[in-house]
């Protein structure tokens, strides 16, 4: 499992969009020349193009190396300042490390020695063919000072600071039409009384009128009034029915989760597929919470996500570099000293999708061999930052699909024989899974 | 004052000056109503600060908190792993190949297990040994969840670490050692060829140590009569595939004997292949298992059967034994018995179960004279070791106080002696004594220190089951507790420092892998030797040879049958001690799954019992009777053998010897088991001297029994179309239907095949496409060993229902073997006397008398299960359509659906259908397995438990089957020969069950809906089943 980790990690480094170092855009680029040229005078030491070097930084270091942050390998901010006042090791020394770190130490090397048994004896991959302006590029980003930290303006036009001041001005502007009505009922009420009193004042006599109140005309017809018991009696029946029905439809059910954790993100905006992390999706009848063990896969190198995601974030109340700290809560991981403990809290996550026990659903049958979509019955899981309970999981809405959805017999040898058979019985040219015996009660209920 | 009328109501008013009077005017009792008494305490009612009021509002709060509550579903929490082994997928079972070696069962398994637990026993089919899962392997999965087990070492009542225990007893086994006293290993038999590295290691670091080895049931007189002959314990091996002609004398093989396991072999030439099956004539005292399963069965006392296996000698091998004592019909059967194996030679054997050197060497000698090839003394069985002599001088020398230290290991002396207070007396003067055992048990408890032991499924190990034939044992779990094995101690008493683990694979690499790898054998369960494989090609080769050679030392070793002969004087009853197939030796006495399950000849459950002769018991006064109810009641009779006596019921006993009883070992445990399961009577009491058969006497007592009995009536009454049996004379020579007829009916005055589609109620289905399941069950290879039962009950997440609701009818077995005898000598006597009843009157005696089984009936054993009619009648009485039929042929029921009318129990013609009437997860009413978290880890997660008011049955695990079909869909494959199993059909190692799909034509169970032998059960009813049963047919060829 360690070894390939970091080659998986530089696969997902690439894929990431919100993550800090995958800031290979173009208007990142271009910050970033903005940044070298600010800096170059300072940096007239250093030959090499920081730009340049920050690319291949990313592309070659980044699965093991920070800039500020000790990981697999050490930080590497000033990293030949460092090697120089302190050991006294020039730049041919990390040339040579770099292209043949096993060489450096087999050769004795005091210090080469020494760093590879501080990091656990994990030698370092070489790297051969970086030539010395490669390298010069890469010591001149690593010689970088630390950029301040973005300052992060709320963004009002993001989605979720919308929803949330409309929100607020739903209600404002509910209040002031109620405040509105108030106050046209009281004017209406005052002029009323204004022309009352003027009237009496002026000695005019209204006509008294003597109809029977609506109400009262309205109790004395018995056929209104049986009318409208009926009425009643059929709406509060039909509620009532309706209400008893919804009991134990979980449908939109969102529970607070122990972890903030977002599909948005995974799912959504780095597109991770889900059987990545559910994997038992694929053959067995569970899909499966993924282990923490899966989560460390890429978040032992993902420890904070990128300025703009802690926005948007923060704008819905939630801190994710503080969500990543609860993971390594719960994985017993040290991100300081990075190693586990072996002190881990699982996580009790809330269940959200109940089947009853009565019920057998296997996930492998949907997703392997049907080749059913997760969103299917999970719905726009890509989109949730919360995860909910998208699909009512009532029987009936079980058989619809079956009714409706043709059997993937494609490749499959296993059903050639008996779609042959039934298309033909059927006189259809593809099965429904009904049609296939998916309606059968003993086939969910065992 | 209108009057000065004087009202009274007593006499006492009358009198003016009376206290009463006086008191009554004040108060409205005469005396203080004791309030307090039922309130509580005046003081403490006080003192508290719950008012009347506030009393309501905790019960108004409360009540309306209870309904809001139940508007809202619970919140279920899901907890993933932190890291997920990689062999672990959730809702995918795993597999491993161990070993059971409880000192009384040995078998090669296989294990599922499921998110890490093991819930399942199936059979390891690489094994090529004896010992497929028996229904106490089947069930010992239940052990390891039992509720009762020691979770700590201890020192008598208190717990202490694992780091003391060792400390203080290797500070002990040190002293006495010094001291040169006696140390002594007390263990069950292991057959384990790294334990007795281990121990050989252990006695040389101390010095006096002796390993005594007792297998609670005694195979003593058969080890040392092999070890007389052959010179090393051990017991010969039977092949039973390879005899055409078996005479068993008192032996159970199909039951315990000898260690068991012989019921495959046994069973693959019962089936008539090419008109040829084996004959089997079996002379017992007891109806066993192995003599309802006979051809022919002749009642005999063990004194006879002495006789019987004498005179068998001298008419097989030769001598001068002439037979009295037999009466003449016994003697003809000697002789016939005699002269079939003479005819059959090396394709006969003979075996004994006579606890009695001079016996066992007669069977010996005997199957050597026939060079009888089902015989094979070269590949010793090792799993039995055990030595009377050895037990009872260790029991002496404890009582002398020269043994100084005693651990104890897989047994429970102080339960399974006769001798019991002498032992007990014993262990108080040794100055060191631990038990290493699962349990508080009788033994345990009475030691000073408990080793707590881990299950077999939380345990390595190493089994030789017969020389040359190993196997492996692996934990299939993490231990539960904190325990650790008697090799662990070994090991750290030793001072080594290797786990078990490693000290089982060095000893295998360096004496019995042979450079094979060690992780296969893991793998595999199981392991041939090299030198097994030479042994048997050496007695492929040279048997001819050896039986001349053997033949001819036989002549002087005739001495045994004469012995034999001699030693065999009948002194009153006889009491013949036996195995339950359910109990076994009582190790598992804690197991409902074993409780419940019926004993195969008595359909008996929840009790061990005395068996009686109709003729003894009469004379007795001992009577069985029908309570209003149609539950079974019995007499208690005092049985006393040397002065011991104890009180058991009775049962009379269809194919009892007259003056013969038996009674069963394993029940009447009274330490380290539920309430519930004490049940029965502690047969162990009267097991003096190991002999499993005594002189009793016996003595009607006071009382009545209630047994927990399944089937109450024991004859076909003359229905011979529930089992259809014939002969093999017949079979060979008549066509089918004067056999195996198809029922007709009358149409338009014509008779027409009750299959026909003309005269069906309903319309054919048309099930030829994809797959249509079929059960097959073949009655002649069934032995009625009830593997099935245990495992459908462990598949199945089956209830266990206990005593009083079995003996109310309401047991939950989804698959029942019925047993049936006839009333008649045969089955065919049965029919022709129902076909000649006449009239009402006649009616009326002559089926009153049918009931009553004959003195040595036959019998038959069936197993029912639903038989998923395809025309099912319980289908069309479902008012909300819960049980409905699929296109693969199985009768679905949607639990959930199930309002309970029962009126499918009702139109059931097979009685198939059982109704929950409890709770029986989490009810206290039913404390067993399913009333525990620990227990409950044993629950298929794949079937649902059913709650109270619904109605289950067999659904010929439609769970199996999906799997089946799913993981061909997920390989894009087709579904394999023979691929689809049922848990019954998978436990079946006599194949007598064969599941599979009849609409794929090359599957062993399409080809048998073809077989002459087949015939639907109730044929006339037109339900068209889907289990289809195999028509029995009996060898009753006399020479």
């Amino acid at each position: 499992m360690e070894k390939i980790m970091p080659k998986l990690e530089v696969n997902l480094t690439n894929n990431m969009k919100k993550v800090i170092h995958r800031k290979l855009g173009k208007n990142i680029l271009r910050l970033g020349l903005i940044i070298l040229l600010a800096f170059t005078a300072s940096l007239s030491a250093q030959e090499g193009d920081s730009a340049k070097g920050k690319s291949l930084f990313n592309a070659n270091c980044a699965a093991c190396h920070q800039l500020d942050k000790k990981m697999t390998g050490p930080a590497l901010r000033h990293v030949e300042q460092r090697l120089s006042d302190e050991q006294g090791l020039d730049r041919d020394w990390i040339y040579a490390w770099i292209r043949n770190s096993a060489g450096v130490i087999k050769s004795g090397d005091a210090y080469a020695n020494k760093i590879y048994a501080e990091y656990s004896n994990a030698a370092m991959t070489a790297f051969p063919q970086l030539s010395d302006d490669d390298l010069n590029n890469i010591l001149a980003y690593t010689a970088q000072e630390k950029a301040a930290p973005p300052a992060v303006v709320a963004n009002p036009g993001s989605g979720a600071t919308a929803s949330n001041t409309g929100g607020v001005s739903n209600e404002l502007i509910l209040g002031a039409l109620a405040i509105l009505f108030i106050l046209l009922a009281i004017g209406l009420y005052v002029v009323n009384k204004t022309l009352r009193r003027f009237v009496s004042a002026q000695n005019i006599d209204l006509p008294e009128t003597t109809r029977t109140p609506l109400w009262k005309a309205f109790v004395k017809n018995q056929f209104l009034m049986l009318v409208t018991a009926i009425f009643f009696l059929l709406a509060s029946a039909y509620f009532a029915f309706g209400y008893f029905m919804q009991i134990g439809i979980d449908q939109g059910y969102e529970p607070v989760q122990p972890i903030h954790f977002s599909h948005k993100i995974h799912a959504g905006d780095n597109g991770i597929d889900c059987k990545y992390c559910h994997s038992s999706a694929r053959v067995s009848k569970t899909s499966g919470i993924p282990s923490l063990n899966v989560c460390m896969n890429c978040h032992k190198s993902i420890y904070e996500v990128a300025p703009e995601t802690l926005a948007e974030g923060k704008a819905i109340g939630v801190n994710y570099n503080d969500e990543i700290q609860e993971l390594y809560t719960a994985a017993g991981w040290d991100d300081a000293e990075q190693k586990y403990t072996g002190n881990s809290q699982p996580v009790k996550w809330v269940r959200i999708h109940n089947l009853p026990d009565f019920v057998y659903f296997n996930h492998s049958q949907h997703v392997s061999v049907a080749g059913v979509e997760c969103q299917t019955c999970h719905g726009p899981v890509e989109e949730m930052e919360v995860m909910y309970q998208h699909a009512p999981l009532t029987m009936g809405w079980c058989i619809e699909c079956h009714r409706t959805t043709n059997v993937n017999v494609k490749d499959n040898a296993y059903y050639t024989k008996i779609h042959e058979e039934l298309s033909k019985k059927y006189g259809v040219e593809e099965l429904t899974a009904a049609q296939m015996g998916g309606l059968e009660c003993g086939k969910c209920h065992y | 004052m209108s009057s000065n009328k004087k009202y009274w109501k007593s006499v006492e008013e009358l009198n003016e000056n009376s206290s009463i009077v006086e008191t009554l005017k004040q108060n409205e009792f005469v005396e203080e109503i004791p309030t307090d008494e039922f309130l509580g305490d005046k003081e403490t009612l006080e003192e508290t600060a719950t008012t009347r009021r506030d009393f309501l509002k905790y019960v108004g709060f409360s009540t309306a908190a209870a309904s809001l509550a139940a508007c809202e579903g619970p919140v279920k929490k899901a907890i993933p792993y932190v890291v997920q082994p990689t062999e672990i997928i959730p809702g995918v079972a795993n597999y491993y190949a161990t070993t059971v070696a409880d000192g009384f069962d040995f078998a090669s398994v296989l294990v599922k297990t499921r998110e890490g637990r093991p819930i399942k026993i199936e059979n390891n089919t690489m094994a090529a040994t004896n010992g497929s899962a028996n229904a106490r392997v089947n069930a010992s999965v239940l052990g390891l969840y039992d509720s009762l087990r020691v979770q700590v070492p201890k020192k008598g009542e208190a717990s202490i670490s694992w780091d003391t225990f060792n400390a203080e007893t290797t500070e002990k086994l040190t002293s006495i050692a010094a001291a040169n006293k006696d140390i002594v290993l007390l263990t069950q038999t292991f057959a384990s060829p790294s334990t007795s590295k281990l121990i050989s290691e252990f006695s040389e670091k101390y010095g006096n140590v002796r390993h005594v080895i007792y297998d609670a049931i005694s195979e003593s007189a058969a080890l040392d009569a092999y070890q007389a002959k052959y010179g090393e314990r051990g017991l010969a091996n039977y092949d039973f595939s390879k005899a055409m002609t078996i005479v068993s004398v008192g032996a159970d093989f199909l039951g315990d004997w000898q260690g068991g396991g012989f019921d495959s072999g046994y069973a693959k030439n019962r089936v008539p292949d090419h008109g040829k099956m084996s004959r089997h004539i079996q002379f017992e005292s007891n109806m066993s298992l192995t003599g309802a399963n006979a051809d022919k069965r002749v009642p005999l006392t063990p004194t006879q059967q002495k006789l019987a296996l004498a005179k068998l000698y001298s008419l097989v091998v030769g001598g001068s034994y002439s037979g009295k004592g037999l009466s003449a019909k016994v003697d003809e059967a000697i002789q016939k018995a005699a002269s079939q194996l003479k005819k059959a030679g090396s394709n006969g054997v003979v075996v004994t179960g006579i606890q009695d050197v001079n016996a066992q060497t007669v069977a010996l000698e005997i199957n050597e004279a026939l060079a009888s090839k089902a015989f094979d003394p070269k590949t010793p069985i090792k799993t039995r070791q055990g030595s009377d002599a050895a037990v009872t001088k260790l029991v002496a020398d404890m009582k002398a106080g020269t043994v100084g230290a005693i651990i104890m290991s897989g047994v429970n002396p102080v339960y399974t002696l006769a001798n019991t207070s002498d032992f007990i007396e014993g262990l108080k003067k040794t100055e060191l004594s631990v038990a290493f055992s699962m349990k508080v048990d009788e033994t345990s408890s009475e030691a000073q220190y408990i080793g707590a032991a881990p299950h077999y499924l939380e345990s390595w190990g190493d089994v030789e089951f017969k020389k040359g034939h190993y196997a492996l044992t692996q934990p299939t779990i993490r231990p539960l507790f904190d325990t650790k094995q008697f090799q662990d101690a070994l090991l750290k008493w030793t001072g080594n420092n290797v786990s078990y683990h490693d000290y089982i694979k060095e000893a295998w690499g360096t004496d019995i892998l042979g450079g094979s790898s060690f992780n296969e054998a893991l793998h595999d369960g199981v392991f041939v030797g090299t030198i097994a494989t030479e042994t048997v090609e050496t007695t492929e080769g040279t048997s001819s040879n050896d039986s001349t050679e053997e033949s001819a030392e036989a002549t002087p070793s005739g001495n045994a049958a004469r012995a034999l002969a001699a030693s065999a004087k009948s002194t009153g009853l006889e009491l013949t001690l036996y195995t339950k197939v359910g109990m076994g030796d009582g190790q598992q006495a804690n197991n409902p799954w074993l409780q419940e399950f019926p004993d195969p000849i008595t359909r008996t459950s929840w009790d061990n019992y005395l068996t009686i002769s109709k003729a003894d018991a009469d004379e007795k006064g001992l009577v069985n009777k029908h309570v209003a109810n149609g539950a079974l009641n019995g007499s208690y009779a005092n049985v006393t053998v040397n002065g011991v006596t104890i009180t058991a019921p009775v049962i009379i006993q269809p194919g009892q010897a007259k003056g013969s009883v038996g009674l069963a070992f394993g029940y009447g445990k009274t330490l380290g088991l539920k309430s519930e399961m004490q049940t029965g009577v502690n047969a162990y009491a009267l097991y003096q001297g190991f002999n499993n058969v005594q002189t009793v006497t016996i003595e009607p007592a006071a009382g009545e029994h209630e047994f927990a009995s399944v089937q109450l009536h024991n004859t076909l009454m003359g229905r011979g179309d529930i089992v259809k049996e014939t002969t093999l004379e017949i079979f060979n020579t008549k066509e089918k239907k004067d056999w195996n007829a198809v029922p007709e009916v009358s149409l338009n005055h014509e008779p027409v095949p009750v299959t026909s589609p003309k005269v069906d109620l309903w319309d054919e289905f048309d099930r030829s496409i994809g797959h249509h399941f079929n059960l097959s069950i073949d009655l002649n290879a069934c032995t009625g060993c009830g593997a099935c039962v245990i495992a459908c009950h462990a598949e199945n997440n089956v209830p266990v229902v206990g005593k009083t609701e079995v003996r109310r009818s309401r047991d939950m077995h989804w698959l029942r073997i019925d047993r049936y005898y006839s009333s008649e000598e045969s089955f065919e006597g049965d029919n022709t006397k129902k076909d000649e009843i006449s009239g009402l009157g006649s009616s009326l005696s002559e089926f009153g008398e049918m009931e009553n089984a004959s003195e040595n009936p036959q019998v038959a054993f069936q197993p029912v299960m639903c038989q998923h009619c395809n025309h099912a009648p319980c289908e069309t009485v479902c008012p909300v359509a819960a049980t409905s039929h699929g296109r693969q042929g199985q009768n679905h029921m949607a639990y959930n659906r199930c309002v309970g009318t029962r009126y499918c129990a009702n139109n059931c013609p097979y009685k198939v259908r059982r109704f929950n009437w409890f709770l029986y997860n989490g009810n206290d009413e039913f404390d067993y397995h399913m009333n525990d978290d620990l227990g409950r880890m044993v629950l298929n997660p794949d079937v649902v438990v059913r709650s109270r008011g619904v109605m289950e049955k067999c659904s010929m695990c439609i769970q199996m089957t999906q799997k089946t079909i799913l993981d061909a869909k997920r390989e894009g494959r087709k579904v394999g020969k023979d691929e689809f199993q049922t848990a019954c059909s998978a436990a079946c190692s006599s194949g007598a069950m064969a599941f599979g799909d009849i609409n794929d034509k090359e599957s062993k169970v399409a080809k048998l809906l073809e077989d002459n032998r087949m015939y639907h059960l109730l044929e006339h009813v037109g339900t068209k089943p889907n289990v289809q049963y195999q028509t029995k047919v009996r060898n009753t060829t006399e020479a």
